[in-house]
């Protein structure tokens, strides 16, 4: 429907709300939005984890009536938001240990269907558990396959900032190659982040063939709330991995955040997409392709790709990258992705027995 | 009501009659079987309102009963060794959270070298996390125990290690007294959560806490330990007077009340042993009490002393020690007998499921009253052979046949 309308803000290819139908307007634009994550909480300036949390989980409060839990992993987004006796959280909300927010969440999801069935509540409050890359895609991975195996009612929100930001921009295994970090700095014959290493979360979820996949980024916050509304839709395990632009690690300003964010659509180098029981549905298109040096040169992570000694081989080489999930996904045009194979469970779980 | 059963399976029925309404489960011998029998009651609809889940790991077995616990529901699991090791981030994160889970530690030893058999240094590994940790002695004190510790943890607000010997306890069968159903409602209410994740009552629960206010929250949770001393005697009296049973308590005295020149102190199901030597030794004339410790953490200081009294000589019967130090429960009963005259030692045995017989019982007995434990550790059932078979060749030293003391490991070390 988006796609119908044209009337984009002056050189952002944003749609705004003022220009939209009221009954399509973000949840934020509304006064009585939930506020689940209020305001005077210590994030970052420009901080796109802050951001995209508020939107998800404020998104989720609508669509359940508020009723929500949330279990959070250690990082960022759990230090900056309750400091002691300060808390910036407007729902029940847990914070037990950096790799365990999946199996955590599990076990509220377990207790509040056991409670609804002993209380006689036609309706069970719903389950978020959520983390950075690294409490995901690393330490806390274990427990997150545990959950989507066992199909367990709880959406997990995975805030990817490409790094550990919290401990200081360590690699992670969602850190892109070339990039940046404490632990793959810019020295030596092969500067930044190994190629051919790390883990691609959201293919690994569709393939346990859970109800629903989906990727979306804070420069499409409208594309972000309605994938929460669709994913609350369902029951059993689902996934959205966000890419949260982190200024401080990726070194770039306060200011540009949804930009950057953006610019990863664009280029091709972060797909967005969605996926049901191990298939995917819909892929978000790119509105004015962007060629890769675009999304670096607004980060310093990237500084030496984006000067005269940049390696023209390497910069070839992202490109590629970008051209492949353009490809793959079908991120162009009417192109359509390719299929993807689905993990047997998806077909156990999509034909109710 | 009288069963021949499997010690797990007496657990597993214990447990059910609980009610918990989360149970969370991940294979590890030798606490598989209390595990399997809870699933089988959840399968076949005899345990209602619960929900049992396989999970991957022990991590996230402690991690899936946190958020059941927080949720607002009666919690249980069960593990042992390796795995109360592999989820040891979440047995501290438990009780800072106050969580009132009850967990079985169907105590074994922990590799390298591998060794699925009995002893305690496991959960002794877990001494400073924040859990009780109650002992049995026998299989009806593990099916008993189970029942008050739910009740223990939930008045208590702190999670409870219920600890019984895995293999001599857990896969022994014998003659035990199930409660009712009826008693145990009686006895343990509907589980009312003081505070839990609740969308009509949010609360934030896992703050960060920093230096202004974390030796604070420590001190509230170490008054909660100190409290849950009179709350294990306040409800252990109130199930013995239910059901008749005498189980639990903070310690266990048998013939203790002559026994002024020896008394032993023992955790787990050695005391059953120990007592039946005992009798045979009162034969003889001679006179030795057991102090059967239930309670490790809170440690009763002023009960043992009380039970220790004018004993001259004390000797500890210990399944675990700590590397580079000596006995683990020693020191305690040191602490608790501060500034007397008591005489008191370590008899290290038992590891890795060395069985300890009635004449290892009556060994320690006869070498302390004849004044032989002269210093604070001893290694009493070492094989020697063994050793030497490795030291003599690679090191020239040879250790002389029966007990090893601290002072001759050191020796053979210059």
């Amino acid at each position: 429907m988006l796609d119908q309308i044209k009337f984009y803000q002056t050189g952002s290819n944003t749609i705004g709300n003022r220009l939209l139908n009221p009954s399509m307007r973000a949840i934020q634009a509304s006064a009585d939005r939930p506020n689940g994550l209020i305001s005077g909480h210590r994030a970052c300036q420009g901080c796109g984890e802050a951001l995209g949390a508020r939107y998800a989980i404020d998104a989720a409060m609508r669509a359940t009536g508020g009723k929500i839990v949330v279990a959070n992993a250690t990082g960022c987004l759990e230090v900056f938001s309750t400091p002691y006796p300060e808390s910036a959280w407007q729902l029940p909300w847990i914070h037990s240990l950096f790799g365990n927010s999946a199996a955590v969440g599990s076990g509220i999801a377990a207790a509040m269907k056991v409670r609804a069935e002993k209380n006689g509540d036609a309706v069970a409050p719903r389950v978020i558990a959520q983390g950075g890359d690294g409490g995901t895609t690393d330490i806390g991975f274990g427990p997150l396959s545990g959950m989507f195996e066992r199909n367990d009612d709880v959406l997990y929100l995975c805030y990817d900032n490409e790094a550990y930001m919290n401990t200081g921009v360590q690699r992670s295994s969602a850190t892109p190659p070339s990039a940046r970090t404490a632990t793959t700095q810019l020295v030596g014959e092969h500067p930044g982040a190994d190629w051919g290493k790390g883990k691609d979360v959201p293919m690994i979820a569709m393939a346990h063939g859970i109800p629903y996949v989906a990727t979306a980024t804070v420069a499409d916050l409208r594309d972000l709330e309605e994938k929460v509304t669709k994913a609350m839709s369902f029951h059993g395990a689902r996934y959205i991995q966000i890419l949260t632009p982190c200024p401080l690690g990726w070194g770039c300003a306060s200011g540009v955040t949804v930009t950057v964010a953006r610019m990863a659509m664009e280029t091709g180098f972060f797909p967005v997409y969605e996926a049901e029981y191990g298939k995917i549905t819909s892929v978000r298109k790119i509105r004015q392709k962007q060629p890769v040096i675009n999304y670096l040169k607004l980060q310093r992570r990237y500084a030496h790709l984006t000067g005269k000694k940049a390696d023209p081989n390497v910069l070839a080489r992202l490109q590629a990258l970008c051209d492949t999930n353009i490809k793959n996904f079908g991120l162009l045009g009417d192109d359509e992705p390719q299929l993807t194979p689905a993990a047997i469970q998806a077909y156990e779980r999509s034909n109710k027995v | 009501m009288l069963n021949q059963i499997e010690g797990s399976l007496g657990v597993a029925k214990a447990v059910a009659l609980c009610r918990p309404g989360v149970v969370c489960a991940y294979p590890i011998s030798p606490q598989t079987h209390i595990v399997e029998n809870v699933g089988k009651f959840v399968k076949e609809g005899t345990l209602k309102q619960c929900d049992f889940i396989n999970v991957e790991s022990e991590f996230s077995a402690m991690s899936v009963s946190i958020g059941s616990s927080a949720g607002g529901v009666r919690t249980y699991t069960a593990t042992a060794s390796q795995g109360l090791l592999f989820m040891a981030e979440g047995v501290y994160n438990a009780s800072g959270l106050g969580l009132p889970i009850v967990m079985t530690v169907a105590s074994r030893a922990i590799g390298s070298p591998i060794n699925i058999w009995n002893d305690h240094t496991d959960s002794l590994s877990q001494r400073d996390s924040g859990w009780l940790q109650l002992f049995c002695e026998s299989n009806q004190d593990a099916v008993d125990t189970h029942i008050m510790a739910f009740k223990i943890a939930e008045e208590v607000g702190l999670p409870v290690m219920v600890c019984m010997d895995g293999f001599v306890l857990t896969h022994a069968f014998e003659r035990l007294d199930i409660p009712s159903q009826e008693e145990v409602d009686k006895f343990l209410p509907e589980y009312q959560p003081r505070e839990f994740l609740d969308p009509k009552e949010p609360i934030s629960m896992g703050a960060m806490v920093d230096p202004d206010a974390f030796t604070e929250v420590r001190f509230l949770q170490e008054r909660k330990m100190v409290k849950a001393l009179s709350v294990i005697e306040r409800v252990t009296k109130e199930y013995r007077e239910l059901t008749g049973h005498h189980s639990g308590g903070l310690l266990d005295c048998y013939n203790c009340d002559n026994a002024t020149d020896l008394k032993l102190i023992i955790m787990g199901s050695t005391v059953g042993t120990a007592k039946d030597e005992i009798d045979r030794l009162k034969k003889e004339g001679i006179n030795v009490g057991i102090i059967s410790l239930k309670s490790f953490r809170p440690f009763p200081y002023e009960a043992l002393k009380q039970a220790i009294g004018n004993t001259k000589q004390v000797i500890c019967v210990e399944r675990a020690f700590s590397f580079g130090a000596r006995g683990i429960i020693c020191p305690e009963v040191k602490r608790a007998m501060e500034g007397t005259n008591c005489e008191i030692h370590t008899a290290l045995c038992g590891l890795g499921g060395r069985a300890i017989y009635g004449s290892t019982i009556n060994g320690i007995v006869k070498q302390a009253l004849a004044g032989k434990f002269t210093e604070e550790f001893t290694w009493f059932d070492i094989n020697s052979n063994v050793l030497n078979s490795y030291l003599k060749d690679t090191e020239g030293v040879t250790f002389p046949q029966g007990p090893i003391t601290d002072s001759q490991l050191q020796n053979s070390c210059k």
